[in-house]
Parts: structure tokens; C-alpha cells; sequence
């Protein structure tokens, strides 16, 4: 265990917080009694939305896949339990947009009846590809909040060696203690899903770092690990600052690398994957098991018994709240994700998706009043992206979306720190969100113009050739028929010229006749 | 005297042949300008601008014949980009044109009543509806380009305009208002 003497780096700016994780890390994570309706969202991953595969009415068992992927960056969707599907309709979603999005309604039949599971007898045994097609098959995400599909990024291609896999249980973020929960209680699913991985990236060695303000993770994971009687994974303890947890933040704390400018983290042969993603991995392919469920934190002042509860996807978030009691009497507002990084929702009638990690319940404060930015440079001192956020805003807010670019735009992490330290209550995230949303929508327009271009030519192209087509056809039937005019025209010439060269034969007879008779009169003349 | 005037005359020979590699391998098919131009119209494909089509309006602006300020669907984003390439001073959209639309639509047919005459399909400019004689026609809406070019040809009146479906995917933040309530890092 490399604990002790491996050289740490520092990044740029970053925050100490408080870090109210205690509240929610007293007892053991509870598991959440079956809801009766569990409604499964088709979007809960980046990328395409999965396509249902069952009708209203089918059976299901648990585990059985209800939707697959459509395309390549997309995850298929499970059964969190047996029961009866009793509707597929577009309904809301925990989502900033709260717009609604095709769901799956599944009504529990209270069995829980699992449906037949395939696990892989020896991974060590299995090929990359095996193994990707089962992360893949599985459904699994990104679990850090995220939710890209997990098997492309255990696909670095042919042309990356992968030195570095990285686990992230840095967990940085206040509140939020999922992770920390998950690596006291499942230290061996950690360990089995970080080898899982590493065979299958052919990694070099493989790294879990936990911020040090989780001692009972580290332990646990150490304990597993000697147990184990394997020495194969590095354990680090990072220091803990906001948001060491960002990918990019901790491959420069541990190893001093940074990638690229909007580049990935492959170009410097490194893949980082969060924990609780990794013990997803263990159980698809260990157990056969799907992913059908996940650890959320449910916390906040306006909770009663802050904790962590083992949901399964679908079940409603008011579910989950109700079961750590509500403070009652105050009025609340819910965030989803943490404090910095979440977003608030309006309405608490959603449910549990993959990347569900947290639900913050705090009670509802007035917004504070923003000023004009006074230009301190507290936020470019903060920014662990090293950007100049009051640029970004003043670009952002006059929706120069070239200029914004030009400041890297999209190197921000949508972290939080400048918000949270400017003095003028700047919501300075919101604007970046915005900016970035509104140059994909550009891109998405220009994308869209060159296909209507492209279309509109090959119209104009077709159009043309029909044309030249008919034109063709027009010469070609004027010949024709100028031809037959010209084959009457030539007999009619003929016969003129036939004619022609007889009235000259006859005349020329007539005048022989003549000039023999006129001969002798004539002869004498020309002799004079 | 003479290895001169051969030297010149090869080099006079080498450059031509370079020249007239160039021009074949670098040839350039049509005016950059209009290109240029082209490539910030929204390829709407509408008419509204008064031209056939958006290469056409590109070029009567290329060789100043039209105003920058004529094209709805490209609205003040297209006209500021417009003024941008060509350095000079944007304008409001000329109002006889047309208006600018608050958000993007697209047509659909309703497939009851339509009876198949292909006089739609002969309208639409990127040849995004799909149909054969007295069969049902369909839209394909990623492609439809929302000009309502198709609408007036229709003899009974079948085509809507509706808008774009939104997708979470593709939802934008909006721009943030004083009072949107979020406390940004302000949740501790
Ligand atoms: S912290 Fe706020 S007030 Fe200070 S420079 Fe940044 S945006 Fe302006
Ligand atoms: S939100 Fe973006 S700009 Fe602000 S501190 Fe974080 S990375 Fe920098
Ligand atoms: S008005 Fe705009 S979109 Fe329509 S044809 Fe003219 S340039 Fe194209």
C-alpha cells in the first residue's frame, strides 16, 4: 500500500467546504421497502434513448431487459423487479428541463422473482470483448453522475496502451456520501470490478483514490484487499479538497499528467471510472446481475434521519424522502446531485434513475440579490480549470459564443467554485450551462443546414438532368423527324435534279441537231 | 547567349506547367464569396428572400444586387453574421420579407385526409416528403427544413406547421433570469 510515500500533485485553485458528510454516514445503508410502481425512464444515460422491447400488459421478471439500446452511445434497461407492465407513455423526468420523456410504468407483483442470470465463471478467462458486450449488456453508466455507457470507455481502440486506470471515490462534493457508503460496505465488489476492468483495458496497474476525509472507506477497502491476498491495486489517499473528484483534477493530483484541452484522458494513456461503477461491473459479470439499482443519498437540513438507501431505479424520489422522514413545517427545496453541481427541481413526484447519487431536501432560502461584477478576480483565483470565469460570463451574458469558445468554454467542469466565491451572487454556472447548450444547439442547426444544402443540390442536380433528359429526347425526336422530312426532301431533289438533267439532256440533243445544221453556217464564220 | 535563352526558356516552360498543375488541381469550382455567404444562410430553403433558394439570394448579395437583411428564418443571428463577413453594418430584417419565427416548426401531413397528388412533394426543396401516386404522403421531419413551401400547392389543405418535438437531449438553459431561484453554490 503505497499509502504513505507516493508523491501527490496540487491543481489549481479548488475550495476547503464544509463538507456536512457525517450527517448521512451513521448507520448502515437501508434498503428501500419495494415500491409498489416503479416508473423507468428510457433516458437515463448520455446519449440515445433505449427503445422499449415489452408491451403494456407483458410479464416480467426481474433482471430482464425492458428496453435495449438504440445506437452505439446508449444503455439497454432492466427490470428492477418482477411484475406487470401496465403503461408506456412520456412522463416527467429528473431533469433541469422537467420535460417528459418516454417511460416504462411497471406495476411490482411484490414476488421480486429474479429471471435467469448468466454470470462469467473466470473474467480472467474472458476476452475484452466478452466482457465489454456483458458491461454493455447490463446497462451500465457512468455512476458518478455522468451516465456515459461504461463499455466505451473501457474501449480505448487499438491505437492507446492504457498505463493508468483510475477509480474515483475521491467524492469531493458536500453531502454526498454514496460512495464513501458503498466502499465501507462493498469494499470486494470494489476490488473485483477494479480487476474486472483493468483486464479488460490491459492496464498497466490501477489506482483507487479516496480523499482523506474517509478513513473507514480507506480501511475498508485496505482490509478487502489484503484479504484478497492480492497486492494488484494501489490505495491513495488524496487530499481533501472541492472538486478533487473532477477527472481531470485528480489524474494531475496522482500523477502530475494533465490532458489535453478538451482532449480525453486516453491521449495520456489514462481511464478513470468511478467506484460504485466498478462494483456494478463485479456484479454484471460475477453475479449476472444487471443494473437495476444503486445507493443514493438522501440528506439536507430539512431531513430527519439523513442516510443512504438502496433504491431500485425507477422508485419515486417522494419514496425516498419519506422513508429519512421530512423536517415538518418548512418550507423546502430539492436539489438533485450536491450543493455545488446540482440542479434544483420543482417537483418531487420523479423517480431514481442511474445517475440518481444524492437528493439534497434544504429549506427553501430567498435567491440572493446579484450585483454588477465588480471585476475582483476571486473566481479566476478559485477556478481549478484555470479559466477566467468573469470573462466566460461577460462573453456568456452578451451571447458572444465564439469569444466564449475562444476562453475554453468547454474545459469548465461546471464545478461551482467561482459562483460560490463571488461577491456579486453572480450565478455564473447558469450562464456557462446556458452558453454551452446554446453553441450544441448551434452546431446542431449548421449541422442540419449542410444536410437541407446537400439535399436541395442533389434536387436542383435531379431536376436538372430530368430536364436534360427531356431535352434530349426533344432533339432527338426532331431529327427524327426532321429526317423523314429531309428523305421526302431529298427524292423531291432528286427527281428535280433527274428532271433537271433531262430537260438539259434533251436540250443539249436539240442543240447537237442545231449546231450540226448551224455548223456549216458557222464555219466559215469562225474561220474569218 | 544561348544557355541563357534555353534556361529561360525551360524555366518559362517549368513554370507554365506548374501553373497549369495548379489550376487543375486547385481549381476552384464556384465564387468563394458566395460560398461563404451561402454557408451562413440557414438553407431554409423558403423563398422568402425573393431568390429561388438560398445559393441564389448568395449570390445577388455576392454582387450586391440584394440586401443582407432579407432572410425570416435566419433572422438577426444570420444578418449579424452576414454584415460580419462582409464589413458592413447589420440591419433590421426587411419587414417585407417576412417575420421572424419564435420557434422552430416543421410540417406534417394528416394522413387522413391526404389523397396522394405528389403536388407536395414537387414543392419540397430538400425532397423530404415521401409518397407515390394516390398513396399517403409522409414527412420525414428530421429533414423537413420548416419552408411551408408545400403548403399552398396542397388542394385540401392537409399540411400542418407544429413544432419541433423537444428532447431532454437536446433542451437548452435558458438564459438566466434575476429571479430563476437558483443558488448557485449557495445550497450549503
Ligand atoms: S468573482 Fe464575481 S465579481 Fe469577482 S470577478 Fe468574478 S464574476 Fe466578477
Ligand atoms: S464552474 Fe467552470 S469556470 Fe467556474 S470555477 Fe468551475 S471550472 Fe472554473
Ligand atoms: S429567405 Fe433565407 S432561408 Fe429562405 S431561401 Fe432565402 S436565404 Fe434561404
Amino acid at each position: 500500500m503505497n499509502k504513505i510515500n507516493r508523491k501527490l500533485w496540487k491543481y489549481h485553485g479548488g475550495l476547503h467546504l464544509e463538507e456536512h458528510k457525517s450527517i448521512s454516514t451513521g448507520q448502515q445503508s437501508a434498503l428501500l421497502p419495494l415500491p409498489k410502481r416503479l416508473t423507468i425512464p428510457m433516458q437515463q444515460h448520455i446519449g440515445e434513448a433505449a427503445h422499449p422491447i415489452v408491451d403494456v400488459g407483458d410479464k416480467v421478471l426481474k433482471g430482464e431487459m425492458i428496453a435495449e439500446a438504440s445506437g452505439k452511445v446508449s444503455a439497454p434497461i432492466h427490470a428492477p423487479t418482477s411484475g406487470t407492465i401496465v403503461e408506456i407513455a412520456a412522463l416527467p423526468v429528473p431533469h433541469p428541463s422537467e420535460l417528459n420523456v418516454l417511460t416504462i410504468v411497471l406495476e411490482s407483483d411484490g414476488q421480486d422473482q429474479w429471471c435467469e442470470r448468466y454470470p462469467i465463471e473466470n473474467y480472467r478467462h474472458a476476452s475484452s470483448e466478452q466482457l465489454r458486450e456483458r458491461i454493455h449488456d447490463a446497462g451500465i453508466v457512468g455512476l458518478g453522475g455522468a451516465g456515459f455507457p461504461s463499455y466505451i470507455k473501457l474501449n480505448p481502440g487499438q491505437h492507446f496502451a492504457i498505463e493508468t486506470l483510475i477509480l474515483n471515490g475521491a467524492e469531493c462534493e458536500p453531502y454526498i456520501t454514496c460512495d464513501d457508503q458503498l466502499m465501507r460496505e462493498r469494499p470486494e465488489a470494489i476490488l473485483n470490478g477494479a480487476r474486472i476492468m483493468r483486464h479488460a483495458l490491459h492496464a498497466k496497474r490501477c489506482i483507487i483514490a479516496i480523499e482523506d476525509n474517509k478513513p473507514d472507506a480507506f480501511s475498508a477497502l485496505n482490509n478487502a484487499l489484503s484479504q484478497s491476498g492480492q497486492n494488484d491495486i494501489e490505495l491513495v489517499m488524496v487530499p481533501t479538497l472541492y472538486p478533487t473528484g473532477g477527472e481531470r483534477q485528480l489524474i494531475k493530483v496522482l500523477t502530475g499528467k494533465e490532458p489535453p484541452s478538451q482532449g480525453r484522458t486516453l491521449d495520456i494513456g489514462i481511464i478513470c471510472h468511478n467506484v460504485a461503477t466498478a462494483a456494478a461491473v463485479a456484479d454484471a459479470i460475477i453475479d449476472g446481475t444487471p443494473l437495476i439499482s444503486r445507493i443514493v443519498t438522501i440528506t439536507g437540513e430539512a431531513i430527519s434521519t439523513p442516510q443512504n438507501i438502496i433504491a431500485p431505479v425507477g422508485a419515486p424520489i417522494e419514496e425516498l424522502l419519506d422513508f429519512a422522514g421530512r423536517e415538518s413545517g418548512v418550507n423546502t427545496q430539492l436539489i438533485m446531485g450536491g450543493p455545488m453541481m446540482g440542479v434544483s427541481l420543482s417537483n418531487t413526484n420523479l423517480p431514481i434513475v442511474k445517475t440518481s447519487n444524492c437528493f439534497l431536501l434544504q429549506p427553501a432560502e430567498p435567491t440572493k440579490p446579484e450585483s454588477p461584477c465588480i471585476r475582483c478576480g476571486e473566481c479566476a483565483r478559485v477556478c481549478p480549470a484555470e479559466l477566467l470565469p468573469q470573462q466566460l460570463y461577460w462573453h456568456s451574458r452578451a451571447k458572444e459564443f465564439e469569444k466564449v469558445q475562444e476562453y475554453n468554454l468547454f474545459d469548465c467542469i461546471e464545478c461551482g467554485c467561482c459562483s460560490w466565491v463571488c461577491p456579486s451572487n453572480i450565478p455564473l454556472v447558469h450562464y456557462y450551462r446556458f452558453a454551452k447548450t446554446e453553441v450544441w444547439a448551434q452546431e446542431r442547426e449548421k449541422e442540419g443546414a449542410n444536410i437541407a444544402r446537400r439535399r436541395h443540390e442533389f434536387r436542383l442536380e435531379r431536376q436538372e438532368k430530368v430536364e436534360r433528359e427531356k431535352a434530349e429526347r426533344m432533339r432527338k425526336k426532331k431529327a427524327m423527324l426532321k429526317d423523314k422530312e429531309g428523305a421526302k426532301d431529298d427524292t423531291a431533289k432528286k427527281a428535280a435534279i433527274q428532271a433537271a438533267m433531262d430537260r438539259a439532256k434533251a436540250k443539249r440533243e436539240a442543240n447537237q441537231v442545231d449546231s450540226t445544221i448551224s455548223a456549216s453556217d458557222s464555219q466559215p464564220k469562225s474561220e474569218l | 547567349m544561348f544557355t541563357a535563352t534555353v534556361t529561360l526558356s525551360l524555366l518559362a516552360i517549368l513554370f507554365g506547367l506548374i501553373l497549369g498543375y495548379a489550376a487543375v488541381r486547385f481549381k476552384i469550382d464556384s465564387d468563394p464569396v458566395v460560398d461563404q455567404i451561402d454557408a451562413i444562410l440557414p438553407q431554409t430553403q423558403c423563398g422568402q428572400c425573393s431568390y429561388p433558394g438560398c445559393h441564389p439570394y448568395a449570390e445577388a448579395i455576392s454582387n450586391g444586387e440584394a440586401d443582407i437583411n432579407r432572410c425570416p428564418p435566419g433572422g438577426e443571428a444570420t444578418i449579424q453574421a452576414l454584415a460580419d463577413l462582409l464589413g458592413v453594418d447589420p440591419k433590421p430584417l426587411d419587414p417585407e420579407a417576412g417575420e421572424v419565427k419564435p420557434e422552430k416548426l416543421v410540417a406534417i401531413i394528416d394522413e387522413q385526409t391526404c389523397i396522394g397528388c405528389t403536388l407536395c412533394i414537387q414543392a419540397c426543396p430538400v425532397d423530404a416528403i415521401l409518397g407515390a401516386a394516390k398513396q399517403m404522403h409522409t414527412i420525414i421531419e428530421s429533414e423537413c427544413t420548416g419552408c411551408e413551401l408545400c403548403l399552398p400547392p396542397c388542394p385540401v389543405d392537409c399540411i400542418l406547421m407544429v413544432p419541433v418535438k423537444q428532447s431532454a437531449n437536446h433542451w437548452k438553459w435558458p438564459f438566466p433570469q434575476p429571479s430563476a431561484g437558483l443558488n448557485e453554490g449557495g445550497n450549503l
